[in-house]
């Protein structure tokens, strides 16, 4: 009985102290959702129109960049990096878009989840590679990066292919209010359907203790490799959802990546991910895609000349790095 | 099986070569239901490699392992832990990265036997929402611990696990570790220290030349045969302190200017008053419990931190150091604890050695070959480091590898040198090597600070010594008068005669009663 009050009263400071615990971790995170929540103020401020269309136009094209970002994000955590997430995208995206064309929708659906295990299966062999090899994974993915660009273009040397309207219907317009888009939508349940219970669970674990000190996890029992190669084929799941999400939105494959991968480890720095590994999640990376899109689109409304909006994106990368690193330190040593 | 075997635990045979080096001749290992094991060895004797053996970390190229008499190969600790084997090792093996309580889980350990432990251990209050990395060294060994002992293994293996802790919690551990004599689990026990060894350890198997040399009980004296067996030829060599040099210094103190002075040193909230006279010639001890302002210190004085106020001065003169180079520059090298902090792990003994005095800013051009060549020769010799494994720093034995960290400044001669616990986990020849090699520095006029967390140090290596507790010198004693108790008396801030609380008494009693 007074056992059972005990375990209550414990179970409940440990409530309090781990929500303050838990704002203690995610600092990085609410002080990003902060700088988001200011730059959506600024952008009405010098866009009075901007509203729902504006919206939905933001989050179709972020989306393929979210993906990239958590793609990245998972990689990085895990103590690694992979810079053929763009190509992956591309190569998912003709894949898909040269297999779906002129199919039916539950044939659709097949080739959407075949897309999704050829994701998983490139990114096992980046992983397979860096671990089996030795070779560091900058360069391994590094050539991996033309290898499937190379490959996407054999599938489709140009742009073309289909989608099933289905698919290109789940990203495009609103869910019941015009302010909520379907793409935002995809992304919450996409991304929660991965992350939350990895996070939850003995591999998501090893995944931040791969990242975060090798040495320590193996002797904690961690397979070390194991772990590392599952991270790499997640990122080529995020890949290949990022890839389908770009057919998604234009209706076809194009087979040349975007800036992508680059664009993913900015997001995945700016949010709150350590390059070093074991740091960070997956929802600081997708806050930090959307701010950097509204600083772009804001700069473009002010007739900002694009090539330095691209400048003025670099400058605030590194500002708020540098800022945050400030912060950092500023704590270790009062 | 009808009956329980005799031996928990029974290793015959063992071998193990790395390339040409031979690290395991023959290893046997017996180790009986309900004992305290000791493993001891000197550097290079073969003890860290039969240790990564029965972790996992390692296969052996030969021999025959049996745990409960089933046979037993790991590849890895994970499977070591299946295999009835769970070690605590000497750097924790907690993910700094996440909360204590997620480092339980990754390792699928029952959060309420390690809280129960914890209390045994005397961290009844710790949060396990506290991520590791922000907790001290300390509670991460004792963490480290209790976790392995909640998974209740066959054979617990303590991999100098009572290192860097502090006197108190050292005697929890001990305490704790010596309840488990006449269970039916084993612990192997991996230490330095005699006297722990000697107060809970019932049998010691010792490795020399990577071979089983002698299986000893431990009672009263067997330390002695125990140390005769681990150094071989060289059992008689003791720690010879030149007493002449001592008075001299006390003689010439009046007339000489130190080399280095601190004047209420201060820095953030450990370091807040520190002050002492360095002179040339001699070795001046620091003695500190764990986390008393003694690392601050230690990088004031290095130059990789700025005091936040008092003076530093060498040489009479006032010096201001932004930046190891500084420190350097002004005569003032430093030798950490560990060794990764100071050699570039991947590269050469001799570039390792030569580095100092060829990084040095006006150095550069082309490096004199044959010049590097007689000193790094020199430095070599003098510290009779091994150089079997020389192409690659990491594969030298721990205590070789503290002895390139001095090296690279003696190579470039030494004004003087700081010291911090410079012998930590490495074995008593190579101990009794680095005494004798700090005695002939301040023979030759360098000027010595020496932290050191093993207290016997003090009376073996140096002249006198400074106490510091709570970021103050709170005494400072003559080598002659520092025996171990008077020591940890000033380190705990008690006066002579005032009573000591219980677990400091504890610690102090404990060493009569081993040799006993």
């Amino acid at each position: 009985m007074s056992a059972a009050a005990n375990a209550l009263g414990r179970a409940r400071g440990g409530f309090r102290d781990g929500a303050g615990a838990w704002a203690r971790r995610n600092l990085w995170t609410l002080g990003l959702f902060g700088l988001l929540i200011v730059f959506i103020a600024l952008t009405k401020l010098i866009q009075p129109n901007y509203g729902a269309p504006g919206i939905q136009g933001l989050a179709i094209s972020i989306l393929p960049i979210a993906f990239a970002a958590v793609a990245q994000a998972i990689v990085v955590i895990a103590g690694g990096i992979d810079l053929s997430v763009g190509s992956m995208m591309a190569l998912a995206s003709v894949t898909s878009a040269v297999l779906m064309k002129g199919q039916d929708d539950l044939t659709a659906g097949v080739i959407v989840g075949g897309t999704l295990l050829f994701g998983l299966l490139l990114g096992g062999i980046n992983g397979a590679l860096i671990v089996i090899t030795k070779v560091p994974d900058i360069v391994v993915t590094l050539a991996m990066a033309f290898v499937w660009a190379g490959v996407a273009l054999i599938v489709l040397n140009t742009p073309g292919g289909g989608a099933a309207p289905w698919l290109m219907a789940m990203i495009s317009g609103p869910l019941g209010s015009p302010w909520l888009p379907k793409a935002l939508v995809v992304l919450a349940v996409v991304v929660g359907v991965v992350w939350i219970p990895l996070r939850r669970s003995t591999l998501g674990l090893s995944l931040y203790a791969v990242g975060s000190d090798p040495l320590a996890a193996f002797r904690s029992g961690v397979s070390v490799g194991r772990t590392k190669i599952i991270a790499y084929a997640l990122t080529g799941l995020f890949s290949a959802i990022g890839g389908l999400s770009l057919t998604a939105s234009t209706g076809i494959g194009s087979p040349v990546p975007g800036s992508y991968t680059l664009q993913s480890v900015a997001a995945i720095v700016l949010g709150g991910v350590s390059l070093a590994g074991g740091r960070g999640g997956v929802v600081g990376p997708i806050i930090a895609v959307v701010v950097l899109a509204l600083i772009r689109t804001d700069l473009t409304f002010v007739g900002v000349n694009p090539n330095f909006s691209t400048v003025v994106q670099g400058v605030i990368l590194i500002g708020v790095v540098m800022f945050g690193s400030m912060v950092a330190m500023r704590k270790v040593r009062p | 099986m009808n009956s329980a075997p005799d031996l928990l635990l029974d290793a015959t045979g063992v071998a193990k070569h790395y390339g040409a080096v031979i690290a395991l001749r023959s290893a046997s290992l017996a180790v009986r239901p309900g004992e305290i094991h000791a493993l001891m060895g000197a550097n290079g004797a073969g003890k860290s490699t039969l240790v990564k053996i029965l972790t996992g970390a390692v296969r052996p190229d030969a021999g025959e392992i049996t745990v409960r008499g089933k046979p037993f190969a790991a590849h890895s600790p994970a499977e070591a832990r299946r295999g009835g084997i769970v070690s605590v090792y000497q750097e924790p093996a907690l993910i700094p990265d996440l909360d204590i309580r997620s480092n339980l889980r990754l390792t699928q350990t029952p959060p309420e036997p390690v809280r129960h432990w914890l209390a045994e251990l005397g961290l009844p209050d710790l949060d396990l929402a506290s991520l590791a990395r922000d907790l001290p060294l300390a509670s991460l060994r004792v963490i480290d611990l209790a976790r392995a002992l909640a998974i209740e293994p066959d054979i617990l293996m303590l991999d100098e696990m009572t290192a860097a802790l502090p006197a108190n919690l050292t005697e929890r551990v001990l305490e704790v570790v010596g309840r488990l004599r006449g269970s039916d689990r084993s612990v192997i026990f991996i230490s330095h220290r005699m006297i722990e060894i000697a107060a809970v350890c019932d049998r010691a198997t010792v490795l020399r030349e990577g071979q089983t040399v002698g299986v000893v009980d431990v009672t009263h004296g067997s330390e002695e045969r125990i140390v005769s067996l681990m150094l071989g030829d060289i059992a008689s060599e003791r720690p010879v302190r030149a007493t002449a040099g001592r008075t001299a210094t006390g003689d010439r103190r009046s007339e000489v200017v130190p080399r280095l002075t601190a004047r209420n040193l201060a820095v953030g909230t450990k370091l807040s008053d520190v002050s002492f006279d360095l002179y040339p010639g001699e070795v001046l001890g620091v003695v500190a419990l764990e986390g008393q302002g003694q690392d601050e210190l230690f990088d004031i004085l290095s130059g990789s931190e700025r005091p936040g106020s008092g003076e530093l001065l060498v040489d009479g003169a006032a010096v201001s150091f932004h930046h190891p180079a500084d420190a350097i520059r002004a005569g003032l090298v430093y030798v950490p604890a560990d060794r990764a902090e100071a050699l570039l792990m991947q590269r050469s003994v001799r570039e390792n050695i030569a580095l100092p005095f060829t990084a040095r800013i006006g150095a550069w051009g082309p490096i004199r070959v044959r010049e590097e060549r007689r000193r790094v020769d020199g430095a070599i010799g003098k510290l009779q480091i091994d150089t079997r494994a020389a192409s690659e720093v990491r594969r030298l034995s721990g205590g070789n590898q503290q002895k390139v960290t001095i090296a690279r400044w003696v190579a470039g001669g030494v004004r003087t040198m700081l010291c911090f616990d410079p012998t930590r986990g490495i074995d008593i020849g190579t101990k009794q090597q680095i005494y004798h090699l700090l005695r002939d520095l301040a023979g030759a006029g360098a000027a010595i600070l020496l932290y050191t967390s093993e207290l016997k140090e003090i009376q073996l290596a140096c002249d006198r010594t400074i106490v510091i507790f709570g970021g103050r010198v709170v005494a400072e004693i003559a080598a002659a008068d520092a025996d171990e108790p008077t020591l940890l008396r000033a380190a705990y801030d008690l006066q002579a005669d005032a009573p000591m609380p219980e677990d400091v008494a504890g610690a102090v009693l404990a060493e009569p009663g081993a040799a006993r």
